[in-house]
């Protein structure tokens, strides 16, 4: 897998690694590097792997086949008690029955630290989250958004070299998640190790990510950079995942795509390679920009993102009013699969 | 119409109650009687207490009563337990292959049929293997655990299955061992139901008369083998004077599990 990062050693390492739930393979044959100090995210539709693929990382299952090293380690038969792992759950799993502090304190008193050195690990841990006041409370007397920060604090005060996170936002609502999302991203530059997240939300792994791994069926799709993804994906199936894909078939079995917003509409023939004729068939008005659905001779539909900026300057379009659309030769991407 | 209706749900509410707690009121109500003779009322006295208390035999009973419920129900609970974590836990393996139809199985079996079998177990294991030697208040202790543990499972699984797995996982990326993971985590989130399970246990030995008359031997008298004897011989109002403390016993164990396990869920 290419994953940018040059010659460091990855500090997760997985090789073939499959895994069946009776006669089904969750994950079949997946090899993947991730580069230390990543954000990493794995995305994908549900069924597809990715939360398989994190508890294999994790320990919590084991692969039929394949190793999975952390740090050159091999870490494929260790149980996760002894994994240089912390993971960080969807339900956050907070022990109902332990004070905040209690809980942020609960991985330290396995590692036999003095009682000492636990107290004073526990009350940093919950200053770096703003939760110094609430230690003596239990999980159930917490706001959603402080429950999420003391699952974050409890996973980190062990300093693992990796943390994973399991859909973590998906138990916030919309405006506290999008703040959490900066805050996440924030916190893993602030502490330094590497981040594994899994999400099913594309434009959260866009927005997050340093690195994207794109699943399906229990495979890697695609690698890379959110731009790499979202500017030069390989499949069809990875066009659609990351945004709205306009794909226009070719000869020879060839498919080229070209992003909504690249798409340039004039009554005028413009002077450019691709040019296709076509005839308005709605406008939405989405606030911030214009989506315009154009029918071609052929009956195919292509959709164009107009600025508001670029919808004054063509002057009103009626519905069924015949214009070009084009597009720069940069921004056609062939698929290859 | 709506009044009617009402009026005919108390009254059906009401004779339903009556029809349960009218003989143990009526019962009550004697306990408190000075006459010798058990339905005729002459007037209030704590009489049948005060000779209740000299009763040598009762109190013995008694005594062993509570002996074998307080041992009997402590091994249906960690029995239970087990059972519970089998069952919860390893379901793939055991849930299919009807092992759950097996651990409650004396929930349902008739205790005429759990006295007589277990009774010829003890005599064909004392003949065998010289052990039990004898029947006594051993032979009904493990009597009375094997139905225990059955209620006790119910219970304890009931709170198991509530219970969110991937505590278990937290506690384990955590770095706990799976031995410190149960001590750490799930025991004491099962706590008020293993006591509830405890006190059921408790409440259903002290009840026991069928089996433990089964598997029970010389010298070896639960208190309602001998509240059960000596109504025979005709009943004395002492009778009712335990009867009522009994009563008032179990409705205390009941009321404790109950809110017990109430608490947990709020």
């Amino acid at each position: 897998m290419d994953t940018p990062g040059g010659g460091a050693p990855p500090v997760i390492r997985i090789e073939s690694v499959s895994k069946n739930f009776g006669a089904v393979p969750a994950v079949a044959g997946v090899s993947l590097d991730i580069t230390r100090g990543d954000f990493f995210c794995l995305v994908g539709a549900s069924g597809s792997g990715k939360t398989t693929l994190l508890r294999l990382i994790a320990g919590f299952e084991r692969p039929e086949r394949g190793r999975i090293l952390i740090d050159g380690e091999d870490m494929t038969n260790r149980p996760p008690y002894a994994r240089p792992v912390n993971m960080m759950f969807q339900s956050y799993a907070l022990f109902p029955h332990l004070s905040v502090a209690d809980n942020v304190g609960f991985g330290l008193v396995e590692e036999r630290r003095p009682r000492a050195e636990i107290r004073d690990r526990v009350a940093a841990a919950l200053e770096l989250f703003d939760m110094a006041g609430l230690s003596a409370r239990k999980p159930h007397q917490l706001s959603g958004g402080q429950r999420q920060r003391v699952a974050l604090a409890r996973a980190l005060v062990k300093k693992p070299k990796i943390l994973l996170l399991d859909e973590p936002l998906a138990a916030l609502d919309k405006k506290l998640r999008e703040k959490a999302q900066l805050e996440l991203v924030a916190l893993r530059e602030r502490v330094g190790i590497t981040f594994v997240m899994v999400t099913h939300d594309q434009e959260e792994a866009m927005s997050m990510a340093s690195h994207i791994a794109l699943m399906r069926d229990g495979a890697l799709c695609q690698v890379g950079t959110p731009r790499q993804l979202y500017d030069e994906p390989q499949s069809r199936f990875a066009a659609d995942f990351f945004g709205v894909a306009n794909l226009f078939d070719e000869a020879e079995g060839r498919t080229v795509m070209v992003r909504p917003e690249q798409i340039a509409v004039s009554r005028e023939r413009p002077q450019r390679a691709n040019v296709l004729a076509a005839a308005l068939t709605n406008t939405v008005f989405l606030g911030n920009a214009y989506v315009c659905h154009f029918a071609l001779d052929g009956g195919k539909v292509v959709q164009a993102r107009l600025s508001p900026a670029d919808m004054a300057a063509l002057g009103a379009l009626a519905t069924g009013e015949r214009v070009h659309l084009s597009w720069e030769p940069a921004a056609a991407r062939v698929l290859t699969s | 119409m709506n009044v009617r209706r009402s009026i005919a749900l108390i009254s059906v509410l009401g004779f339903g109650y009556a029809f349960l707690y009218l003989p143990i009121a009526i019962l009550i109500f004697y306990s408190f009687n000075d006459s010798r003779l058990v339905t005729v009322w002459s007037h209030a006295s704590l009489r049948w207490y005060a000779a209740l208390l000299d009763n040598e035999q009762m109190l013995d009973a008694a005594w062993l009563s509570l002996r074998v419920a307080a041992v009997s129900a402590t091994l249906s609970a960690a029995l239970g337990t087990a059972a519970a974590f089998a069952l919860q836990r390893l379901k793939p393996f055991f849930a299919d292959r009807g092992y759950e139809a097996l651990v409650m199985l004396p929930l349902i079996v008739p205790e005429v049929l759990i006295g007589l079998s277990l009774l010829l177990l003890f005599v064909v294991l004392g003949n065998a293997i010289g052990w039990p030697s004898e029947r006594g208040a051993m032979t009904i202790t493990l009597a009375h655990a094997t139905f225990g543990t059955a209620y006790a499972a119910v219970v304890i699984r009931a709170r198991l299955s509530q219970l969110d797995p991937s505590l278990d996982e937290a506690a384990a990326i955590l770095g706990a061992t799976p031995w410190r993971t149960f001590r750490r985590v799930t025991l004491p989130l099962l706590m008020p139901a293993i006591a509830a399970g405890w006190l059921l246990s408790f409440t259903l030995s002290l009840d026991d008369v069928v089996v433990a008359s089964f598997v029970t031997g010389p010298g070896a008298s639960t208190l309602p083998i001998v509240v059960f004897s000596s109504v025979r011989l005709g009943v004395s109002p002492q009778i009712n004077a335990l009867a009522t403390l009994m009563v008032l016993f179990v409705s205390c164990l009941i009321l404790a599990a109950t809110l017990m396990t109430r608490r947990k869920h709020a």
